[in-house]
């Protein structure tokens, strides 16, 4: 399986063209790295928002979403996130192929001007962005921010992490803190912007029926990134992990969350990583998974226990939804499981039917434009990249032993609990 | 097999009806790396009350059987049917709707052999008083997480509010005390009566070759033996047009105040055409009055009543229907107030224009093309218009000759003061110990 991407470097920007016509419309996704840090995460996760919501062409929300119903409903979104303890920025146009529409005019330059608008021409008073602006857009966040707190399953996540990687940047929400939010300055935010532009690690994604020398030579010429030195790798795998930890919470909430965070110091890229998603695969990752099949079918204490690696922090979490009072006894049961991995209970059919779903995720990712994205993205991000051409294989050689070897790397960390308050 | 061609959008669809009632649609997708196959009943939550197969008194049966049946349908004899898909390479799940309930799988490798596995399992009830009796307790919790859901809550709560009698006012899963009254022979009623072939249908998307994918279940089903089709007689008592309450709240361990407008639609037998121009007019007309680009909408953010998270939809099923509109805001009673009074006001004096109703069209149209770069979208509502006698591939034809009359007529029709409810989650304040 391969993906036939057309990759070039220009001046402070890669750019990757996957040609394709699996799809009706064609995507443009921009990416700006940095790492994580606690100083700019706030300013920095305003400024996506700020920027789509207005720019100088289209000085309101209304007047740039009418451009988009004109350009046959082309989506705009941006997005913030963490890989590891990297923070990420993208904007995203996602925009009709104009052989499926009555009207023939070309879209593909029409979305490249989107951004380009978007990026460089933001709406501004003088130095700083516009005041309105910033205080609709600081309002609309410190509300997500509160709402983060309304989705217990989110907010237990979240809460592990704060706990596991306390004083670690990865402990970090990538939308930042409601604190800092009412302190940022229009100063900062202007500042956060142009360090966006001028110090990121910046890649450009288009997915689509494209002509790549067409995209190529229309970023040439419009989008105008300074050189820049590459985004100081951060340093993940050096953690001392000291005895396991429990935390407690107590909430006026009828299910109980119990998660669990592992340190593996094993990260995406890493000759043993793949068999950490195997070894994830078996654990919790999928329906005939161990912690699926114990926790959930056989004994009935959950309605989901699962676990998920995370990539670029060498993280493994289980989590799960469960009745207050069976909290310990999914515990034990969910550490048996791990034990009976490192024990080497790996049969041959487990193995094989967890590379099986696992390599039918991967061809179904592909089969989405944002997925496609995401998996060339994930590759990008490690250091060195990593070409997931040969991906397929690897799984494929994975064996039992290097599943066993990686389930014993796996040393808990936290567990956190968020328990019903009535109790 | 009969074929439609679809120019335009360079699509095909293949579809037959069979001997034994069951409708089949393959759409290939040759570029595509996987398959996503579905077989779905005309049978959900609201489905409580009918005659069962040969019998000719009405029953009814425990709320969240529909959703109950869908759980159990994946464990057999010989074990979990997840299990199955799983060591092919497949992955599967399922859901339950309002009308609805889809077992479906995808997967890239193996998919004769899935998509036999989908058929024979859902063509091979098994239930047994002990797996019946382990399943409250994994559905008990599926159904306490819900509780803790503050976005579900409000949706429902929304709803609760609208209706007096009709089924769609019970949560899809039912709650922990009527699950418990849930046995198997309840179980084997609901499947007989609404499991038949002629209730069903079933929809492949993926790189097959029809032909081939056609005489496969041709020859699966030629192979079973079922009873012959009977007319499925389901009972709804007298809903009121009006709505139950006008107003409802919750207090919740949220940060964020949620408020939520309702709608309640007066169709009561609709379907087709008819169903497929309501839906879209109405859908339509919130769009213009509340979409990103309306005045309405940036006024009321710019007030800070609303964030991103605004959302408002319509739906519309052959005997129940509502709007909703609203989302996360500092104050729900404010917020509900001005909702309602647009409302009403567009309704009174509609300032819906033709030049405001081509931005949308354009708008949607774009995003129908989008839809159909998902095998998923693309089964799943393909299905419930079918179900609904209605065509999906004419959405777009239909939508494009809406016109302001249509539109202004149907919010008209639809928008009455004694028809609008709100329901509000409100933070629990600290001492509150409810």
């Amino acid at each position: 399986m391969k993906i036939n991407q057309t990759v070039s470097r220009q001046q402070g920007l890669s750019l990757r063209i996957v040609q394709t016509k699996k799809f009706k419309t064609n995507q443009f996704v921009f990416k700006f790295r940095s790492r994580l840090n606690e100083d700019d995460v706030t300013a920095r996760a305003l400024i996506p928002y700020i920027l789509q919501s207005s720019t100088k062409k289209w000085p309101t929300t209304a007047d740039f979403r009418s451009h988009l119903d004109e350009l046959y409903g082309a989506g705009a979104s941006v997005d913030v996130n963490k890989k590891g303890e990297y923070h990420i920025l993208s904007f995203a146009v996602d925009i009709p192929n104009e052989r499926y529409l009555k009207d023939p005019t070309p879209l593909a330059k029409e979305a490249l001007n989107v951004l380009k608008e978007m990026l460089f021409n933001p709406l501004l008073e003088g130095e700083a962005f516009s005041s309105k602006v910033i205080e609709q857009e600081k309002r609309t966040l410190k509300q997500k921010l509160q709402a983060l707190k309304d989705d217990k399953m989110r907010y237990a996540s979240q809460r592990l992490v704060e706990e596991m990687c306390k004083g670690e940047a990865y402990a970090l929400h990538p939308n930042g803190s409601e604190e800092k939010l009412n302190q940022v300055t229009a100063e900062e935010l202007y500042q956060a912007y142009k360090n966006m532009l001028e110090k990121d690690a910046v890649d450009l994604y288009v997915v689509g029926d494209v002509v790549a020398e067409d995209i190529a030579s229309y970023c040439e010429k419009e989008f105008h990134f300074p050189d820049r030195e590459p985004v100081a790798k951060p340093d993940v795998k050096s953690i001392n992990t000291t005895d396991a930890k429990e935390v407690v919470e107590s909430q006026k909430i009828k299910q109980g969350k119990l998660n669990i965070g592992y340190r593996t110091s094993i990260v995406y890229g890493d000759d043993d990583y793949i068999p950490l998603t195997v070894m994830n695969g078996l654990f919790g990752g999928f329906p005939h998974s161990k912690l699926f099949l114990n926790v959930r079918e056989k004994e009935s204490l959950a309605y989901y226990a699962a676990s998920r690696v995370e990539s670029h922090k060498g993280l493994v979490v289980v989590m799960s939804g469960v009745e207050p009072a069976k909290v310990e006894r999914a515990a034990v049961i969910i550490e048996e499981q791990l034990q009976a991995i490192q024990n080497g209970e790996v049969s041959e059919n487990e193995l094989n039917q967890t590379k099986a779903v696992l390599k039918n995720q991967m061809l179904e990712t592909l089969d989405a434009s944002r997925g496609i994205v995401e998996v060339l993205y994930q590759g990008e991000v490690a250091n060195p990249p990593v070409d997931i051409d040969r991906w397929f294989e690897k799984v494929d050689a994975v064996t039992a032993d290097q599943v066993i070897a990686a389930a014993k790397k796996l040393k808990k960390d936290t567990t956190y609990i968020l328990t019903s308050g009535e109790e | 097999m009969q074929k439609q061609t679809f120019k335009q959008l360079e699509e095909e669809i293949y579809f037959e009806t069979l001997d034994n009632g069951l409708t089949v649609y393959i759409l290939p997708k040759p570029d595509f790396n996987k398959t996503f196959a579905t077989f779905t009943t005309k049978y959900g939550s609201i489905d409580d009350h009918f005659k069962p197969l040969g019998e000719d008194e009405f029953t009814r049966v425990p709320d969240g059987i529909a959703h109950f049946l869908e759980h159990k349908m994946f464990e057999k004899e010989d074990g979990d049917v997840f299990q199955k898909f799983s060591m092919q390479g497949a992955s599967a799940n399922a859901f339950t709707s309002f009308t609805r309930t889809a077992y479906l799988f995808s997967s890239t490798d193996q998919i004769q052999k899935n998509l036999e596995t989908l058929i024979d399992f859902v063509q091979a009830p098994y239930f047994t008083e002990e797996t019946v009796e382990k399943e409250k307790g994994i559905i008990g919790q599926e159904i306490t997480m819900y509780d803790d859901n503050a976005d579900w809550r409000l949706y429902f709560g929304a709803i609760q509010n609208m209706f007096h009698h009709h089924p769609v006012r019970v949560d899809i899963a039912g709650t922990v005390e009527s699950i418990s009254h849930i046995m198997k022979d309840h179980l084997y009623q609901c499947y007989h009566t609404f499991y038949h072939p002629s209730n069903m249908s079933i929809f492949i998307v993926g790189p097959v070759d029809p032909e081939e994918y056609m005489e496969f279940v041709r020859a699966n089903q030629a192979s079973k033996t079922f009873d012959p089709p009977q007319q499925i007689e389901r009972k709804f008592d007298d809903e009121p047009e009006h709505v139950k309450v006008a107003h409802n709240e919750l207090k919740m361990e949220v940060q964020v105040s949620k408020c939520m407008v309702g709608i309640k639609s007066n169709e009561k037998n609709i379907s087709g055409d008819e169903l497929l121009r309501k839906e879209l007019s109405i859908n339509t007309a919130f769009e213009v009055l509340f979409g990103k680009t309306s005045d309405y909408y940036t006024d009321l953010y710019d007030r800070g009543l609303i964030d991103d998270h605004f959302s408002f939809d319509f739906t519309q099923e052959q005997n129940f229907g509502f709007g909703l509109l609203g989302g996360n805001t500092p104050d729900p009673v404010k917020l509900a107030a001005e909702i309602k009074e647009i409302l009403l006001k567009e309704a009174q004096n509609p300032t819906i224009t033709e030049k405001k109703i081509d931005g949308v069209k354009k708008k949607n149209i774009g995003g129908f093309l989008r839809s159909l770069n998902s095998p998923e979208f693309i089964a799943n509502q393909f299905t419930r218009y079918a179900f609904n006698e209605m065509d999906l591939f004419n959405a777009v034809p239909t939508l494009e000759t809406l016109t302001v009359e249509d539109i202004h007529t149907a919010l008209k029709d639809f928008i009455k003061e004694d028809r609008i409810t709100s329901f509000f989650i409100v933070p629990k304040s600290g001492g509150d110990n409810e």
